[in-house]
């Protein structure tokens, strides 16, 4: 029985998805991951095809879908092994913050560029001195009159070169409790004070832009806060559980891709003049990561039904987060180890995959922090 | 227990303090991202001896053991793992041609070796699965005071025209089991009818560049055959054994240096008002990742130091392999988890290390054929 239920309109929209990648980035993605990010058109195209931000509600210009077209993007950009048009972070994890705490003003202004892909989007938390440690942010947003002046620099940012809008977190530092002294704000491109800084080189997601962003007497309109003065932080850790759960799925899906790679390469490989999925070890080493797979599979697909229903899954969603990154990468090396000599090239898509999957247990919250968060929520 | 004499403490120090200032950070991540060999350092460590410390002093070489190799392998690699990696590669196969071939052929190659003039590599291999030697099918015919070569080498190492392969061939045409029916032969890169496909970016290990060869109609010298008609298998697998030591002691500095900088990193990084390194969970990886590394010394030298005094156990030598590879992968691993958002950065060194010992694991001998050998030899025949 399958656990989430997508209707005819899912699989449409998923059919279109799968075609749309096939055409406008698959040709492409071995071009982009030299470039180390890919051209602001495909964003443009992906939103004018209807595939940015299908939660957002039809007044703003989306589908008004539900979490499932987010689970069918997720999935269908994993099967071609993509990063670089972050999809999932853009209309997962940065738009909902405009979605769920803009005002009316800032929505109408937004949201309708978000969906058409006029407007890419990157969430600005981390900085050199606090990454796990958020609430240790120095960044600084200090009012003056109908402005905000804002102070720092932030770190590791994903779009960071590509973004036109930026939700940033930063603190007020008249205010001495850590967590009420953060607010998110919407700083545009462009904006004078605001500067990018390096275009960091990485072990993977070559295609994906991160960098670093510099904030110098950045002066925004007091209107670009999102929500109440003081309640960011509050902000961060009621989206975050959808950031972690968008990227348990992304490494379930990662890992399955892997397995059908796997199971391909072990199939039509022959040595000692047999296949190379006839060796028993292979086959024990297949039977228990597809094992791992499934598991996978089951729990995020669970929590996924459950996070539609509104419910509090913060403990399992953080479980969720390590072991699934944890597997995919434990899943990922084993398959190098299958493939032989052959996975240290590069022309061998293992090798990217590998080099893509590393990041997961870092980024969205480090696997130790998951840890420590269900611990905290458990009660210890 | 195995202890390292006072001159080969001299060499480690030489090898560590050489590396150190040599090794330039930006210039590895350039030289990674361009995927060239370190000529310039390569030729400056011949000039001081690093090159061909166990090849005979009357061709230039050291006239060392494979311990006093390892030492330089260790320490290359500790310091920055794709250098040592590349340097320390840069002769291989020329062990076995100071071992196995006339006074002649020595006397014209293994100077040049030792004296960073010429790159040597192995060319073994004719599938990516590797070196199952029964299935050699690259073919050398004696012709007259020549030899004639045809076939196709995979993953050899040290590409380019500019150096010399020892190929490993089948030179008996009948039915001769492997053992009696391979031989090695010398040939130089530039040869007519050779031609050398670059295997392009690696998951590591990129200041050495892979190729694949294929020979076409090729003629040497009938003097090139290294060592005796039909004696190939057994001279490729002292060969290999050597190579596969040398490996875990590139392994083992690769860990060193993983675990040298996430220690530094941890010593110094703070988050919630605490250093990392005050964290339980950090100093229980720290331990393990330490504790790997000292059980992977232990083996690798015990292996070499067996190897030097002529009881090498080739069993015991693929048991150091994987130990030592699987250490370095886990522990560089571990180390860009300690370094978080910046271990995934290129800067940060530690990916790089983690890729290398990736390389370093997968070559001379994966997990599953170093499982099959030591599994076949310890349960014998039943
Ligand atoms: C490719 C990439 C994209 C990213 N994109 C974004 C983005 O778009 N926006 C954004 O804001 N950030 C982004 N990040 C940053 C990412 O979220 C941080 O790197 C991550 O939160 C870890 O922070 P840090 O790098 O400062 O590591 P640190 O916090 O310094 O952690 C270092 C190590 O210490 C461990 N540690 C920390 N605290 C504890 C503790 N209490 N107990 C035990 N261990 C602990 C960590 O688990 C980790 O292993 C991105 C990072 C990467 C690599
Ligand atoms: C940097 C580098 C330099 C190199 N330099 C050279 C060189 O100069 N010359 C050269 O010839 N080669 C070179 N190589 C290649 C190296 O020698 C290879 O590692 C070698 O070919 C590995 O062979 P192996 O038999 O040990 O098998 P592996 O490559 O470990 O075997 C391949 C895979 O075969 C599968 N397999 C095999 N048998 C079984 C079984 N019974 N059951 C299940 N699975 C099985 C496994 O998946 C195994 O992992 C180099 C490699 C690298 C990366």
């Amino acid at each position: 029985m399958d656990i989430l239920k997508f209707s005819k309109e899912h699989e449409k929209f998923r059919e279109r998805l799968a075609g749309f990648l096939a055409k406008e980035v698959t040709p492409f993605m071995d071009q982009w991951e030299k470039d180390r990010i890919v051209p602001k058109s495909i964003w443009k195209k992906a939103g004018r095809a209807g595939f940015l931000c299908p939660s957002v509600s039809k007044e703003y210009g989306g589908l008004g879908g539900d979490f499932l077209y987010s689970v069918i993007v997720s999935e269908e950009f994993s099967r071609i092994v993509h990063s670089g048009l972050a999809a999932s972070l853009h209309s997962d994890v940065v738009v909902p913050y405009i979605e769920s705490f803009g005002s009316e003003e800032q929505k109408k202004k937004y949201l309708p560029g978000c969906v058409s892909g006029d407007i890419i989007t990157a969430i600005a938390m981390t900085e050199p001195d606090a990454g796990s440690d958020l609430a240790g942010m120095k960044t600084t947003a200090v009012g003056q009159g109908d402005q905000v002046v804002i102070n720092g620099s932030k770190t590791f940012i994903s779009n960071g070169i590509n973004c036109d809008l930026v939700v940033l977190a930063a603190i007020d530092p008249a205010i001495t409790d850590k967590h009420q002294a953060v607010s998110l704000y919407l700083v545009e491109d462009k904006t004078p004070g605001f500067k990018r800084g390096r275009h960091l080189d990485k072990m993977g997601w070559n295609s994906q832009d991160t960098a670093e962003l510099f904030f110098s007497d950045c002066h925004i309109p007091k209107a670009n806060r999102l929500g109440e003065a003081g309640s960011g932080f509050i902000q961060l850790v009621m989206k975050l559980q959808q950031e972690r759960l968008v990227c348990a799925m992304g490494a379930v899906f990662a890992a399955e891709r892997i397995m059908e790679f796997a199971n391909e390469y072990c199939k039509k490989t022959m040595v000692k003049e047999k296949p190379l999925n006839r060796f028993q070890a292979v086959q024990f080493a297949i039977v228990e990561m597809t094992t791992d797979v499934k598991l996978g599979r089951t729990f995020v697909e669970k929590l996924c039904a459950d996070h539609m229903e509104g419910e509090n899954i913060v403990i399992e969603t953080s479980m969720a987060k390590y072991w699934t990154t944890d597997m995919v990468n434990r899943v990922a090396e084993r398959c190098m180890d299958l493939f032989g000599e052959s996975a240290v090239l590069e022309s061998n898509i293992m090798a990217r995959i590998k080099r893509d999957a590393r990041v997961m247990s870092i980024f969205a919250g480090t696997n130790e922090i998951m840890k420590g968060i269900a611990a905290k929520f458990m009660g210890m | 227990m195995f202890e390292l004499n006072r001159s080969q403490k001299e060499i480690q120090n030489a090898a560590r303090q050489f590396a150190k200032g040599e090794f330039d950070s930006h210039l590895a991540l350039e030289l990674e991202e361009s995927r060239e060999f370190p000529k310039k350092i390569w030729q400056k460590a011949a000039g001081l001896g690093f090159v061909g410390i166990q090849l005979p002093e009357e061709y230039s070489g050291g006239g060392l053991g494979l311990v006093e190799a390892c030492l330089i392998a260790e320490n290359f690699c500790r310091v920055d793992s794709t250098f040592g990696m590349a340097l320390t590669l840069a002769g291989a196969g020329s062990e076995a041609v100071a071992r196995f071939a006339d006074a002649g052929l020595k006397q014209t190659i293994l100077p040049k070796i030792c004296e960073g003039e010429l790159l040597s590599g192995i060319a073994f291999s004719e599938t990516d699965y590797g070196l199952d030697l029964s299935s050699i099918n690259t073919i050398a015919k004696p012709a007259g005071d020549t030899i004639l070569i045809n076939g196709k080498k995979t993953h050899v190492a040290n590409l380019g025209t500019n150096g010399i392969y020892l190929v490993l061939c089948k030179t008996e045409l009948n039915q001769a089991p492997p053992e009696e029916s391979l031989s090695m032969v010398l040939v130089k890169g530039d040869q007519r009818g050779m031609s050398i496909e670059d295997s392009g970016r690696k998951f590591g290990a990129n200041m050495t560049a892979s190729a694949t060869i294929t020979f076409d109609n090729v003629t040497v010298p009938g003097s090139n055959l290294v060592g005796k008609n039909g004696k190939g298998w057994s001279q490729a697998g002292k060969l290999l054994d050597e190579l596969k030591i040398l490996t875990a002691a590139q392994a083992l500095g690769t860990a060193q240096g993983a675990l040298d900088r996430a220690l530094g990193h941890v010593k110094q990084r703070e988050q919630f008002n605490r250093k990392l390194g005050r964290f339980q969970i950090t100093r229980h990886k720290i331990a393990l990742m330490a504790t790997k590394v000292e059980l992977a010394r232990l083996i690798t030298f015990q292996a070499a130091d067996m190897f030097d005094k002529g009881m090498a156990d080739s069993t015991y030598i693929s048991m150091a392999k994987m130990v030592s590879a699987r250490t370095a992968v886990e522990v560089a691993d571990e180390a860009i988890q300690l370094f978080g958002g910046y271990g995934y950065m290129k800067e940060s060194q530690v990916e790089r290390f983690f890729r290398d010992a990736k390389v370093a694991e997968l070559c001379f001998g994966g997990l599953t054929a170093m499982k099959d050998m030591i599994g076949e030899a310890v349960i014998g025949k039943i």
